[in-house]
């Protein structure tokens, strides 16, 4: 009873709305993304200029808590009810595609090529098996920022350049009483930003590379590898520059930079207004450091991608690739680095000089040119997975090129399995 | 009336039937089919179109034997139980009669009331400040062990010490619930059984063996049973406590109910996340039958 | 036993459990009074307390909608389990029937299955009913709950049964016996489900969040979890909020504590 009581309000409200549309067709999309203030705010305006250019289509915007958005989209989509364009976390992508959460862009109406073109070669990571799922608006690099208070206090004049200059900066800004730290100089943050460092920034720098072309096997194990996983378990084994979980807390590392007790951090370019609003001293940004002057350079590239789930069919697919193309383009993308802060995805956009001149924005744009985003078949394991092999010589003491060794094993593990 | 004819014993079962509709119906619908949904759903590849659902039969289960993570949360989660339920059981037990024996009644409302704080406190307000507590740098527990010249901890970092401290902060928590359930069962007991023992000549350890203890043993069953039951499926606390490395470090305080959170949601591997929910299960229902089997013998007496 | 050492010991040991209890709770308070700046500042005390956390929390947000939508679901869900599970606990506990034992375990079995595993049927059933984003639907799984069942039906098979015969030979239909005699003897138990009822509806957070889909209908702890994102928490932010939805249960239950524990017996045992 109650199921034909429900079915007939829905008979009316649908015939009270068609009155109200008069005879034209109506399409109404959904479009979902995790909390977040600036962006709510740009997307409900993008969604306005959009149904204001496609007078058929209408937009509901609906947003949800971050830290349970998979689990959102993970029950929402099987019943039938959830969002026809979805924003999501790059890494995710193929576990989404393997259970059915996404369905590929229609290629007659986004052109592979074009987006290949138009889009930094990292947006290049939302394609699978040859077929886009999605486009990003922004992207992200990594850089290094630093207290410049801090450094003038221990008589640094600039941020370091090349790792032995960070690791010596770092010494200096490390202060102990007994036993206990009272400033560190650098946030160490294995399960932060750090297992994105080791396997894609100085891995790279050192000249070795994470994975096959093909993805499936992991070459991370070589004597690069071993050398980039040293290099970072010796800040703080041998050079005590930093300890893990010096704040607590799930970005303890950058608040204890906010805080100023820490030296310099690692961290993306989606911190910036968590930063620029915390902190209360002078700080600075600056491309990360390399092995040596001159080096070869790298950096971690990732970006949050709109999807197009199956629940899309027929015209409300139509309208959801319309939606897409419109806040992934060159407008939408300008518009956002205004208001979201966020680097624009689109390679013209990232030439322009003022941006890349910019103290804060720059050091990441000019990152962009060299970032990679790491192929993840299963984002949160392989996270782990870097994470556990860092934790078990900074707690366990273990030797760096066993625990390495294990990694290598565990992360082999999860692609096979995946591509089985 | 027809009810007239029925035998006593009939007409108590069919009012025994009557009061049970509604809610068997309930449970039938919202817990028990849904729960055969997730049985079924484990011999499948999980997909969001039901049509595309591969059957994989036992494999997932199989799946299972393979999988160290299993193994490893399994022991964690019995070593949170093993600790934590008994714990609670005694620490609440305790403070409950420590109350009930303050006399004054406005210090005895204020003791309650504190008492029951960390009950009404919300998950992450606790997180937050325990991890602060017990950091190595700047809490206070490690400020009270400098001072009696013991060595500084890293509580939640240490492998070895993350399970017993997060099974700790728990236990703070849970104390609350453990103390409102024991007041409510030594209220339920009636004075008159103490006026008699004490006319009798019984003391104080006399009166708590001999009456307060057997009488509240189907509170005691109750908290054994439901501190079990809930500490084999603990979640909120170890996600909270262990932030961006969930169940870590180094996996040392994973549970099963989380990590059938991360495969499912983290992995959209619904399939496999149900073949785990079926073994959690059949785990509890063991345990839960054998302490009812055992704690309930000791009602009789 | 020297009766004065002894209630000494009582108060010592209480007053020493008293503060680790309620230390974790003052610092909640004292960090919502903190600014952001001084969030970090590791003193306990704010150098210069501020209430512009609970004003953002306030009016920045829709918290008070929020907080009512809780009260409204924790409040219905109190009710009826308050009166199902004592009915279903008593049944239990003082009928006799074949199929008593099989019946409760069913019951105590459905506790053991976790609520992630049962969201997706749930949702399901909301979709094809039309229960999403409506306040049945955020309820509805917690109208009768397998926990509240087992703790009054310990709480029942402590009655003498001669008091529920001596309501049966007065006339009283069995449901009488039930609701006149019984129901209001278990006080104590009653009153100790409905705090937890209540509580645990309070803070339920994974189903809310799976069936809610708009701002206006958010439960609190899906409403506070707006406080921490990708680039960070809000502690300060968190800290008010959480304050803002305790603080009005601690009081209410301080103020009742002795009508709700003690119930219908008028003094508590003194040892």
């Amino acid at each position: 009873m109650l199921r034909s009581f429900v079915r007939a309000r829905a008979l009316w409200a649908g015939l009270l709305a068609f009155g109200l549309m008069s005879a034209q067709a109506q399409v109404t999309i959904t479009y979902w993304q995790y909390d977040f203030k600036s962006k709510i705010e740009a997307i409900d305006e993008l969604i306005k200029r959009f149904e204001a250019a496609n007078p058929g289509i209408k937009v509901v915007h609906q947003t949800f808590p971050y830290d349970a958005y998979q689990q959102k989209v993970g029950s929402s989509i099987p019943a039938g009810q959830g969002p026809d364009v979805v924003n999501l976390f790059y890494g995710w992508l193929p576990t989404w595609v393997k259970a059915g959460y996404l369905v590929p862009l229609p290629e007659n109406l986004v052109s592979p090529k074009q987006v290949d073109n138009d889009f930094v070669s990292m947006a290049q990571s939302a394609k699978m098996g040859g077929k886009y799922y999605g486009l990003p608006t922004a992207v992200r690099s990594l850089a290094l920022f630093y207290n410049k208070d801090l450094f003038q206090q221990a008589g640094i004049s600039k941020p370091p350049r090349t790792w032995a200059e960070f690791f010596e900066a770092g010494k200096k800004l490390t202060v102990k009483q007994g036993d206990r730290y009272t400033q560190i100089g650098y946030g160490i943050s294995p399960d932060g930003q750090d297992h994105h460092l080791v396997r894609e920034v100085l891995l790279r720098q050192m000249g070795g590379r994470p994975y096959s072309d093909d993805g499936r096997k992991v070459l991370f194990g070589g004597a690069e590898g071993l050398k980039a996983f040293t290099m970072y378990t010796d800040w703080v084994k041998k050079h005590g520059i930093g300890i893990p979980s010096f704040f607590p807390g799930n970005n303890g590392y950058r608040d204890g930079f906010i805080a100023g007790k820490i030296g310099m951090i690692i961290d993306g370019s989606f911190a910036i207004g968590t930063i620029r609003s915390g902190a209360k001293f002078n700080w600075g940004v600056a491309e990360l450091p390399v092995e040596k002057v001159g080096g070869r350079k790298a950096n971690f590239g990732s970006f949050w991608l709109h999807g197009i789930t199956p629940l899309a069919k027929g015209p409300k697919l139509e309208a959801s690739v319309k939606l897409l193309n419109f806040i992934t383009s060159a407008e939408a993308q300008r518009y956002w680095l205004e208001k979201v802060g966020e680097l624009p995805a689109r390679k013209d956009l990232i030439k322009d000089p003022k941006l890349s001149l910019d103290p804060v924005y720059g050091p990441f744009i000019l990152s962009l040119s060299y970032a990679k985003a790491t192929p993840f078949v299963d984002e949160a394991a392989q996270r782990t997975v870097i994470v556990n092999a860092i934790n078990r010589v900074l707690l366990q003491n273990m030797d760096p090129a066993q625990s390495w060794k294990i990694a290598v094993e565990e992360e082999q593990k999860i692609l096979d399995s995946f591509y089985k | 009336m027809k009810r007239s004819r029925l035998s006593l014993a009939t007409r108590e079962a069919l009012w025994a039937y009557a009061f049970l509709l509604i809610p068997l119906a309930f449970f039938l619908f919202i817990r028990i089919w849904p729960a055969f949904q997730a049985l079924w759903l484990s011999l499948y590849d999980w997909n969001a179109d039901p049509a595309k659902r591969a059957f994989v039969g036992l494999e997932h289960y199989a799946q299972m034997a393979q999988d160290p993570l299993i193994a490893r949360s399994l022991r964690n989660t019995l070593l949170y139980t093993l600790i934590g339920v008994p714990a609670q059981l005694v620490l609440g037990l305790g403070i409950a009669l420590l109350l009930n024996a303050v006399t004054r009644e406005r210090l005895r409302d204020v003791f309650r009331a504190i008492y029951f704080a960390p009950y009404v406190t919300p998950a992450v307000a606790v997180a937050w400040v325990f991890s602060w507590m017990l950091s190595a740098n700047f809490g206070v527990v490690n400020e009270m062990l400098r001072a009696v010249g013991l060595p500084a901890q890293d509580f939640l970092r240490n492998p070895s010490l993350a399970l017993p401290t997060v099974t700790a902060v728990v236990v703070w928590q849970n104390l609350g619930f453990q103390v409102v359930l024991f007041l409510a069962g030594l209220q339920n007991i009636p004075r008159d059984y103490y006026e008699a023992a004490r006319i009798d000549g019984a003391d104080g350890r006399q009166l708590f063996r001999h009456i307060t203890l057997p009488l509240l043993n189907p509170v005691m069953v109750f908290s054994a049973v439901i501190g079990t039951i809930a500490f084999l499926q603990l979640f909120t606390q170890v996600v909270n406590l262990s932030f961006t490395d969930q169940g870590g470090p180094l996996h040392s305080t994973l549970t099963v109910a989380l990590y059938i959170y991360q495969v499912a949601f983290g992995r959209f591997d619904l399939g496999y996340a149900a073949a785990i929910t079926v073994l959690l299960f059949a785990i509890i229902l063991l345990i839960t039958l054998v302490q009812l089997r055992l704690l309930s013998r000791r009602v009789e007496y | 036993m020297n009766k004065r050492l002894s209630s000494f010991f009582v108060y010592t040991l209480l007053t020493l459990g008293a503060l680790a209890m309620v230390f974790p709770f003052v610092w909640m308070v004292l960090t919502s009074l903190k600014s952001f700046q001084e969030l970090f500042d590791l003193r306990w005390l704010p150098q210069e307390p501020t209430l512009e956390n609970y004003r953002e929390v306030l009016f920045g947000t829709q918290f008070p909608r929020w907080f009512l939508n809780s009260l409204v679901v924790a409040g219905v869900t109190t009710v009826s389990v308050l009166f199902f599970d004592s009915l279903v606990g008593y049944t239990l506990a003082k009928l006799r029937f074949p199929g008593k034992n099989l019946i409760f375990v069913l019951i105590l079995a459905t506790l053991m299955v976790p609520t992630e595993m049962l969201i997706i049927p749930w949702y399901v059933m909301s979709v094809d009913y039309g229960w999403v984003n409506t306040f049945w639907g955020i309820l509805f799984p917690g109208l009768i709950s397998a926990f509240g069942v087992f703790l009054m039906r310990q709480f029942f098979e402590s009655l003498p049964s001669d008091l529920l015969d001596a309501g049966r030979i007065d006339g009283l239909s069995e449901f009488g016996v039930f609701w006149r005699v019984a129901f209001p003897l278990v006080r104590p138990a009653l009153a100790a489900l409905g705090i937890f009822t209540f509580l645990g509806n309070w803070n339920a957070f994974l189903w809310p969040l799976v069936i809610i889909q708009t701002p206006e209908m958010r439960t609190l702890p899906v409403g506070v979890a707006l406080f921490s994102g990708e680039a960070g928490t809000a502690w300060h932010l968190i800290m008010a909020a959480s304050s803002l939805a305790v603080i009005p249960v601690l009081i209410v239950f301080f103020i009742f504590q002795r009508q709700i524990i003690e119930g219908v017996v008028l003094t508590g045992v003194k040892g």
